[in-house]
């Protein structure tokens, strides 16, 4: 009886053994895969991100070319001219002091000189949601550009044991975040000095909250508060990014003063940092052809905007070779190549060099790269990062620019370190933010948060869904805007016209055509359906999803065109709406249009765009409402209610 | 004869092209490796369920002689292309899992208390972290029960993961 009893109890214990296997080995799989797949939407963010970026250099090109052209068409100067000339006068103080804050206004009212009481008032206001009178947002810039403007191209910074320094990232207006990182990290003071380093601003809805937070502490404690311009501090990024959307609407009446005082404004934030003469701090990266020695000595504020080169200014349009090209072309490589330096720009071979600090990435493999993820700056390589560390006797940098699932990443074999503030930046939950920590003689040490509401209560399972389905959501929207190119590729494939694709050929329709690499083999089965054969249903992508067409003349190929090309319609808008008023003369638009059309070789004849212009001056006063026009211009999901251009980060 | 050998071919170059789309999701550097602690998940985002100890041995066999932290793509493709030609390492048939539960179920309840699974998933077989015990806990747990219904508790995982 006793060896019955302890056979039967190894047996079973050797049973119940296997059943732990078994559950564990399942449940680990499950989450694997979860874990794969809130990769995959990541990766599908990051790549339509940069292919966003990418069209920035297509709509540089295409600045260039209206600038060359459109004096042909009309007599005038227009607006476009004084922006590329963009030579600001010093606004005066007066300005805004005419600026009445009138006694009705209920918000933060600053005092100056600043205190770090205003600077607990202003977070106060803002946890309050309460929006800051322009006169404070404008005396604020205006005292910021003061003290900037003293200030060299990089900041040179000591630490301590009794003063550690915390460096923070991206923040793309993520109020939220900036709170927690006071919250958890103390408030900026003599003791608790801070790096900001760069895009405090686009994509997020409080921008102008968190730019005046951070010009706030900054006046308050000058020399421990250092802001490093981002590419995002370009107020051409902010017309496609959403600042300059998120400004105009919350200051009705005066936001046309506050964006062209950002405009300057942004010209004079410090390039970069260095901490202990061995840390350099910089929002993108280097390039091999790097020299810091020159990148002291530039004139920082001559550089306006990543979409404006130095170019020469050419009255007679004759392409003379000797004065080499006007304007910008791309180089072999997609790298802009730009010509000719009046007084008020950058030369060429300076522009080159910031632009390279603001927008390159680090990558594994050796050597320097065009960024041609992005469409400028460069990729560089470990060795890239050791020659020019060396170069300048520096030990390590640090960097932002790129989102980090963890917030923060380590490369080049610890000598660049990516620091990423803003959490949750394409979506809820789809990565953590971070800061780090640094004196002089200790490692630096990282701190990750992330901003969630009930979200933190959500199983895994439901996190990775809401950030995969906000990916496939918006992968779908790019589907759609390239409908008709697509449905001919697959057609094209299709002999028999059966209707159905091997994955294969289906997975290099939707990559040549849409121009992202991503794994479609993986994604198939969210994108479409598959039958049992492992075969897809081209045309299932396209059911329960359409754009809703504001005029019903207009023909399908126009309507994708238009939603399409959105984006870049509305900043040639507003970059010929001076005024901002949200109204542009009919012949202003049929120009515009034209030039549109033959730069970027779409194919709708005239006629059909006449038939829209006309139809969009409703009132026939001869101006067309563009942003109303635009608006109209959304994706329906048929089992979802309409979601509204305002609502996607990527589609400000 | 012919026919069958392009037939495997084919096969061969799709498994080649899913394998490296999957892998390239994890190479952050885009220097074709990936960070040794992320092939499981890659393995696993392929469709296979290898224990640890077998995932233990397969890194084994695509690490460099000295070990750099990282598995580079012209090892792992070879190897991993063989796992999906033999369909080895097949997932877990739903019945053999709720069988699994069933057997550790010795009262037959239909449910197993917090810290009965606890206790067995962190002390027996191939041990969860405690990372891996919170996650399924919070999805599997009844908070005002205490309890797993594993029945459920399947069904509605399968429905997850379709």
């Amino acid at each position: 009886m006793g060896c019955n009893t302890s056979s039967t109890r190894i047996k079973n214990s050797q049973i119940s053994l296997r059943a732990v296997l078994i559950i564990q080995n399942w449940y680990r799989g499950y989450r694997a895969r979860l874990k794969a797949r809130r990769h995959f939407a990541l990766t599908i963010f990051h790549s339509l991100e940069y292919a966003d970026e990418q069209d920035q250099i297509q709509l540089c090109n295409f600045f260039s070319f209206m600038l060359e052209n459109y004096t042909h068409i009309r007599k005038e100067e227009i607006g476009l001219n004084q922006l590329a000339d963009s030579k600001l006068d010093m606004r005066d103080k007066q300005d805004y002091v005419d600026l009445d804050v009138p006694d009705s206004y209920q918000g933060p009212r600053l005092q100056f000189p600043l205190t770090c009481a205003d600077i607990d008032l202003l977070l106060e206001a803002f946890k309050g949601k309460q929006i800051l009178h322009a006169h404070y947002v404008l005396e604020v810039l205006f005292e910021t550009m003061k003290l900037l403007k003293q200030m060299p191209n990089f900041t040179q910074v000591q630490t301590s044991p009794s003063k550690e320094i915390t460096v923070c990232g991206d923040l793309h207006g993520n109020l939220d975040d900036l709170f927690l990182i006071f919250y958890k990290n103390g408030l900026p003071s003599g003791s608790n000095p801070y790096v900001f380093n760069g895009d405090f601003v686009d994509r997020g809805r409080n921008s102008i909250e968190v730019l005046m937070i951070l010009c706030v502490s900054f006046l308050v404690y000058p020399n421990d508060l250092h802001l490093n311009r981002g590419n995002h501090e370009d107020y051409m990024m902010n017309l496609r990014y959403g600042f300059t959307k998120e400004i105009l609407h919350k200051y009705k009446i005066h936001g046309k003063k506050i964006l062209q005082t950002l405009e300057e404004f942004y010209t004079w934030l410090p390039i970069g940092t260095i901490i202990d003469n061995e840390i350099l701090v910089v929002h993108g990266g280097i390039s091999e052809t790097t020299d810091l020695n020159l990148l002291h000595r530039v004139e920082r504020n001559k550089m306006k905007s990543v979409l404006m080169p130095p170019r020469e200014i050419n009255k007679d349009h004759s392409s003379d070779s000797k004065h080499g090209n006007v304007g910008v072309t791309i180089g072999a490589h997609g790298r802009i190549k730009a010509s000719g330096c009046p007084s008020e720009h950058l030369p060429k071979h300076e522009w080159e060099q910031v632009i390279d600090i603001l927008w390159s990435d680090p990558r594994g493999k050796k050597g320097c790269f065009p960024n041609t993820g992005r469409g400028g700056g460069c990729y560089f390589g470990p060795d890239i990062t050791s020659k020019i560390l060396n170069k300048f006797q520096l030990k390590m940098i640090i960097r932002s620019h790129e989102c980090k699932p963890e917030g923060y990443e380590i490369c080049h074999g610890g000598k660049v370190v990516t620091i990423f503030s803003a959490s949750n930046y394409y979506e809820e939950d789809s990565n953590r933010g971070a800061y780090v920590k640094l004196c002089s003689g200790k490692n630096p040490l990282f701190f990750q948060y992330q901003v969630t509401d009930a979200t933190c209560f959500h199983t895994l399972h439901q996190r990775v869904s809401t950030v995969e389905n906000s990916a496939i959501k918006i992968l779908r929207e790019r589907m759609i805007s390239r409908k008709t190119d697509l449905i001919c590729a697959f057609q094209h494939q299709d002999r028999r016209k059966s209707g159905k694709l091997p994955v294969s050929q289906w997975a290099f329709c939707m990559e040549s055509i849409l121009g992202l690499n991503l794994p479609w083999r993986s994604l198939s089965s969210n994108l479409v359906i598959i039958d049992q054969n492992g075969n897809v249903e081209y045309m299932s992508s396209f059911q329960n999803i359409q754009i809703e067409k504001p005029i019903q003349e207009a023909n399908s190929a126009l309507v994708e065109t238009l939603y399409r090309y959105r984006s870049d319609l509305e900043i040639i808008f507003n970059a010929i709406d001076t005024d901002h008023s949200g109204l542009i003369s009919m012949e202003e638009f049929r120009t515009m249009w034209k030039l549109f059309r033959s730069h970027y070789n779409v194919h709708i004849d005239d006629s059909q765009v006449n038939k829209i212009a006309n139809i969009m001056d409703l009132n026939r006063d001869g101006s067309i409402d563009f942003t109303e026009f635009l608006k109209a211009f959304y994706v329906v999901h048929k089992y979802e209610t309409t979601m509204k251009p305002e609502d996607t980060n990527l589609d400000t | 004869m012919a026919d069958e050998t392009d037939r495997e071919e084919t096969v061969v170059a799709e498994f080649h092209k899913k394998i490296k789309g999957a892998f390239e999701v994890f190479d952050h550097e885009s220097n074709n490796t990936v960070d040794v602690r992320e092939i499981g998940t890659i393995i696993r985002s392929l469709g296979c369920c290898p224990s640890e100890g077998e995932l233990h041995d397969l890194i084994a066999e695509i690490e460099e002689e000295e070990p750099t932290g990282y598995i580079r793509f012209e090892k792992f493709l070879p190897v991993m292309t063989e796992i999906l030609l033999e369909r080895r390492y097949r997932p877990i048939p739903e019945d053999v899992l709720l069988r699994a539960f069933e057997v550790l179920d010795t009262a037959n309840r239909g449910f197993l208390t917090k810290d009965e699974l606890i206790k067995y998933m962190t002390e027996e077989g191939e041990p969860f972290s405690q990372e891996e015990m919170e996650e399924m806990l919070s999805a599997a747990i009844d908070p005002e029960s205490n309890s797993i219904n594993y029945k459920d508790y399947i069904s509605m995982m399968v429905i997850d993961e379709n």
